[in-house]
């Protein structure tokens, strides 16, 4: 009956450590949202990891240990960033070309195009729209690993999207009808020549 | 009138397909495998712990 437990054999179930293992797809996932380069994502989860290991006494037991790791690992980013803000992020092309070569499907927005557009967004909007929108956390729980008010996440995330749209070109609608308009009135004005 | 209303129906359409684009873009980044270097590491920290 106590299948499940006895399973999982943890030399101490307190150490909030031992859990480490389940966040590490989740950790690389969003150090490669911010850095679009699986080297600097994986130096970045590194960091993550011996920095959490070393300051575990820091997290509160019961609290979000996901949410705790993700801060650690923004902030290591940032502060990186801002060590050495002069380095190219992404010198030998972008993580996403090599692994998003998909095909579009039933036009809708085709993939490749939409990370290319992703990856020229700042970090920060990749950062709020990948914690809001795509990896499940709430607005609360961003602004705190974010470090700012609730209201400052959603307005960011708006801007995000926005800027999206705007790399994808999706506001401007497709001048199509003057294209036609052009053309007919050319064949008309031959068919008028013709008839003259 | 119903042209605003068509507008607003393509806007939430936009906004769904960004939001199915963000999911995929994550998920694909999480489905990759994770490198052993990280389970290593942690097995040199858990080690470095126990010798202390």
């Amino acid at each position: 009956m106590s299948g499940l437990s006895d399973a999982k054999s943890v030399s101490d179930p307190q150490d909030p450590r031992e859990e480490l293992p389940e966040h590490l797809a989740a950790l690389r996932a969003f150090a490669l949202s911010l850095t679009r380069n699986s080297s600097a994502a994986d130096d970045l989860v590194q960091d993550t990891i011996v920095k959490a290991w070393s300051n575990i006494e820091k997290f509160q037991a019961g609290t979000n240990l996901r949410a705790w790791l993700f801060t650690i690992l923004r902030n290591t980013f940032y502060s990186d960033r801002r060590k050495r803000k002069r380095e190219v992020s992404d010198p030998e092309g972008t993580h996403a070309a090599t692994l998003y070569e998909k095909p579009a499907h039933d036009g809708r927005l085709a993939m490749g195009e939409f990370v290319v557009a992703f990856d020229q967004l700042s970090p920060e909007h990749r950062e709020v729209l990948i914690l809001v929108g795509a990896s499940g956390f709430s607005y609360e729980e961003a602004a705190e690993m974010m470090g700012v008010k609730v209201g400052t996440v959603k307005s960011r995330a708006n801007r995000a999207r926005a800027r999206l749209c705007e790399l994808l070109h999706l506001e401007e609608g497709e001048d199509i009808l003057a294209e036609v308009d052009r053309n007919s009135a050319a064949v008309m004005g031959r068919s008028g020549v013709a008839a003259a | 009138m119903y042209e605003d209303m068509a507008d607003d129906n393509s806007k939430a359409s936009i906004r769904e397909q960004i939001n199915e684009n963000l999911k995929r873009v994550y998920e694909d980044a999480l489905n990759e495998e994770v490198p052993d270097r990280f389970k290593d590491l942690l097995a040199q920290l858990k080690a470095k712990e126990g010798s202390k």
